[in-house]
């Protein structure tokens, strides 16, 4: 299921027989009742009176908790600190109030990639976006266009399938005949290919795509900048470079992409999404050329 | 059950360049992790890789700064390994693409880093780890490398003789995060541990919420040694607020550390009065709080960076990340103010006692990168010099996993006829709480049945993923009882206060003590969260008993070693103890407690003997 596409609750994934099937099905039931009563008790228990606090609302769903298969957003009181994040409220909120709340993050510092979210309805870092700067009520939910797993967990397996059809990997001509010689590239190649490198994988931008939305086949921006990364570094060869040109100037390549600067927009790197994109259409033409 | 010859256990750098490498040997390879490959923490790695590259530089030079920087506790046989085989790895990540920031003439740049004698640092802008991470991906895309991803190691699957170097490692148990299905991974070949390093036992600390040191810690209770677990760094640059990293790459650039007095304590107070803000890192660090502890910190928390000098310029090309982190996570515009820093645990110099091959003295066990202790690293790991370990030696144990061929080692693994044996003074009970003869055997290797002596490798996985299963069932079940989250912050709250940079014995004692009152709370945890999807909680769960097992480690290590040694300082013992100490703290859990011995210290190089002198910088 996706937040942004409803469909019916009613789903296959959903239990909509009320008998119990096996005694797992039982505990995970019993379990989740508990849980949500202690959660009740516990909500309280924590002294914030007096304390600068912010709310956080936050978007749950688990297929299999019964209480939970129907998509709902749950409010957690957390108390704020200059320099609070996103992702601090939620682990505040999940270890004080409810374990089972679900979220991805590791480095806590914008270079893993793991907690694109969808706060007040745009795509950020949780770990990069301050507290501070966001309006209450602060909506945190799962990217949009991507199928939800549980909570803020959405399955990335579309993403990185993206990420690997534009053969993301190195691959020149010929290497230095002197084995331990570097192959040289200017300072200004390195230059051009700089921001394109710093691509983390966090699917912000194709989740803010659009295009990407209605047509699922679209490599989307990450691919063809992963693309654009290998396209433009003067090192790499020319037959594969002529491949990739290839890939992505297919039907769900390069043409597709309307230059709405969504993707542009959303980036936690500040990549230029989109006029890597304009560049590897004029590449493709100028390839194409070559041929004529 | 899935079945690979060789089955790499995390997927960082170390263990990607190990998957690589085995697959060039011919072996069928599969990669298990718990976070997707990009999402590893070798991707924070900010600084660079020294290789000597250049003229005028050798590895010679290399391996003497790291002896050094080492304080005479790494072993010469590794460390030679490490500088020489750093500067073909490093050439071969050129070649794969990676993109190096560029010198005037096309070549990869270098620059001067803390403790070493040439600019030997081969960086991408301040973000060398993100682009070694990525560039190593690809390549295991390129050659199709099977990634399980989100799957949970929990356990190894091994033998169960008595003496650890007669066990043999036949795999491991996996636990799908999404389906919350539990499998055997049967290695016909070898299991590699490249699961990275502890820092979540710590509170303040540079490290990953994924850090939890769980390759360490499954080795050492399947009952391989573990080494050094003492030796914690502390890097002197962290943002006081968060923990997150400020490469030294500032100082290698030419930023300057200040106090409140606007002094430059590194010479004006006499800390390192050559090499200033590019001293070692235990020496920063040292020097910093005992900056802040006199008063003359700023704010009494910490002490300011000054790059500002160093202009827009040479800052965008070359430390562009720096001022985003300072950004983002300090509020603080590096371009136009000091940026507040103090030190925070980075990186554990100790580990799974392995050779210069990555072999364990488990049959079929490697472990590499920072979960590994080879020792390159020995009690104070220069900056610069993590980076080279992972790819290096991730490709020599993924090679000699696949049955490539090696020089016999010169570093010994597993214990000896003549190891002396250590005592440890502890004011509490160590080890596993409440324990049975059932435990002892489910924490060493994997029991025969009854009446039967020997179990196939295929019966090894099957009942390690029965017992793993039990284990799991156990926590999910459990009706009500302690949530982990508070168990593992009381034990990352007693090592920030009492196992930091500077250690007293009282404190040392305290901290077992308050490891031991968490270990007790521990056996009441439980999972609330009843869902077989996605369930982090008891993800976390699992990990937090290695969180305790490593914290425990890493105090009886400190507790033992009464002497100064680099990153290792001692209240009571304020010198190095050569005569005493020239030689490794090593742990055994065994019969579910830790027994501590001690090996020497190798310092014969292939050609030299690197005789410890004092160390000044």
């Amino acid at each position: 299921m996706s937040t942004q596409v409803p469909k019916e609750p009613e789903t296959e994934e959903v239990e909509t027989d009320p008998v119990v099937k096996s005694a797992q099905d039982r505990r995970i039931r019993e379990k989740a009742e508990r849980t949500a009563r202690e959660r009740v008790k516990t909500d309280e228990a924590p002294d914030l009176e007096g304390e600068d606090t912010r709310v956080i609302k936050v978007f749950r769903y688990d297929p299999e908790v019964p209480e939970k298969q129907e998509p709902r957003f749950d409010e957690f009181h957390v108390p704020f600190d200059k320099g609070m994040t996103v992702l601090d409220a939620l682990m505040y909120a999940r270890d004080t109030y409810d374990s089972s709340l679900t979220f991805r993050h590791s480095c806590r510092q914008a270079v893993c990639g793991s907690d694109a979210l969808f706060v007040n309805g745009s795509q950020r870092l949780g770990c990069q976006t301050q507290l501070g700067d966001l309006d209450e009520p602060i909506r945190i939910e799962p990217l949009p266009h991507q199928d939800v797993v549980k909570d803020l967990v959405v399955d990335m397996q579309h993403f990185y399938e993206q990420m690997e059809a534009v053969d993301p990997f190195f691959d020149p001509d010929d290497l230095p005949a002197d084995e331990m010689a570097e192959q040289a590239q200017t300072r200004a190649n390195r230059e051009k290919i700089k921001m394109s490198t710093r691509c983390i994988w966090c699917g912000a931008c194709m989740s803010s795509c659009n295009i990407a939305a209605g047509n699922n086949d679209y490599l989307g921006p990450a691919a063809i900048n992963k693309a654009y990364r290998f396209a433009m570094d003067e090192r790499e060869g020319s037959d594969k470079k002529r491949e990739r040109i290839e890939i992505i100037e297919r039907e769900n390549g390069v043409w597709r992409c309307q230059t709405q600067f969504s993707c542009t927009e959303v980036c936690p790197k500040d990549i230029p999404l989109t006029e890597h994109i304009q560049a590897l259409k004029r590449e493709a033409v100028k390839e194409n050329l070559k041929f004529w | 059950m899935h079945e690979h010859d060789v089955i790499v256990v995390g997927a960082g750098g170390a263990g990607l360049r190990a998957a690589i490498a085995a697959q060039e040997e011919g072996a069928d390879v599969a990669m298990v992790t718990k976070l997707h490959p990009v999402r590893s923490h070798t991707g924070a790695a900010e600084g660079g890789i020294n290789a000597a590259l250049r003229e005028g530089d050798s590895w010679e030079d290399h391996a003497y700064d790291t002896m050094k920087g080492s304080d005479y506790l790494g072993d010469a046989p590794a460390v030679e390994t490490l500088c020489q085989d750093s500067p073909e790895e490093v050439i071969q990540l050129e070649h794969w693409g990676m993109a190096f920031s560029r010198d005037d003439d096309g070549r990869v740049s270098q620059r001067p880093f803390g403790g070493l004698s040439f600019p030997r640092t081969t960086y991408a802008g301040a973000e060398t780890g993100h682009h070694l991470l990525h560039t190593l991906y690809e390549q295991v895309v390129k050659r199709g490398i099977e990634v399980y991803d989100e799957w949970y190691v929990s356990d190894l699957a091994v033998t169960d003789a008595d003496d650890p170097e007669n066990r043999e490692c036949h795999g491991v148990v996996a636990y799908d995060i999404k389906s919350g299905e539990l499998s055997g991974f049967k290695a016909r070949d070898g299991v590699v541990l490249a699961t990275g390093g502890p820092g979540q036992v710590y509170d303040h600390t540079t490290n990953a919420v994924a850090n939890t040191g769980d390759g360490v810690a499954m080795a050492y209770r399947a009952g391989v040694p573990i080494e050094d677990m003492e030796m914690i760094q502390f890097h002197p640059t962290t943002l006081p607020s968060t923990g997150v990293l400020i490469s030294e790459g500032v100082r290698g650039e030419g930023g300057i550390l200040l106090n409140d007095d606007n002094e430059r304590f590194m010479f004006e107070h006499g800390y390192a009065n050559n090499a200033g803000e590019l001293a070692s890192r235990d020496v920063v660090s040292r020097a910093e709080l005992t900056e802040i502890n006199e008063g003359r910190g700023i704010e009494d928390e910490y002490i300011d960076l000054d790059m500002r000098h160093l202009g827009e310029e040479r800052i965008t090309d070359r430390l562009e990340n720096i001022l985003h982190l300072a950004e983002d996570f300090e509020g603080v515009d590096g371009l136009t103010e000091p940026m507040p820093v103090k030190p925070g645990q980075h990186y554990a110099m100790g580990g799974v006692e392995t050779n210069e091959h990555g072999e364990t003295c488990v049959s079929g066990l490697y472990a590499v990168g920072e979960c590994a202790c080879a020792s390159v690293h020995g009690s104070n790991r220069l900056g610069g010099n993590a980076l080279p370990e992972l790819i290096v030696f991730g490709a020599r144990a993924g090679k000699h996993a696949a049955g490539g061929e090696f020089e016999p080692a010169r570093i010994t693994v597993g214990e000896t006829g003549d190891s002396e044996i250590g005592s440890i003074d502890s004011p509490v009970q160590l080890g596993e709480v409440g324990l049975t003869r059932d435990d002892v055997a489910a924490d060493g290797g994997t029991a025969a049945a009854p009446g039967s002596s020997t179990l196939s490798p295929a019966e090894t996985v099957d009942r390690a993923v029965e017992r793993e299963r039990a284990r799991v069932d156990r926590l999910l079940n459990k009706e009500e009882g302690v949530n982990h989250a508070s168990v593992r912050a009381d034990v990352q709250k007693t090592m920030t206060q009492n196992v930091n940079v500077f250690r007293e014995e009282e404190n040392l004692k305290d901290a077992l003590a308050d490891i031991r009152v968490a270990r007790e709370r521990y056996q009441d945890v439980y999972v609330s969260d009843p869902s077989r999807t996605f369930n982090t909680d008891l993800i976390h769960t699992i990990e937090t008993r290695n969180v305790l097992d490593l914290a425990e480690a890493i105090t009886l290590g400190a507790l033992a070693r009464d002497e100064f040694r680099g990153a290792h300082w001692r209240k009571e013992h304020q010198e190095r103890k050569d005569d005493e100490w020239l030689k490794h703290t090593m742990l055994t859990w065994t019969d579910g407690e830790p027994r501590l011995w001690y090996k020497p210290v190798v310092l014969e190089g292939e050609s030299k003997t690197y005789e410890p002198k004092s160390r000044s910088y």
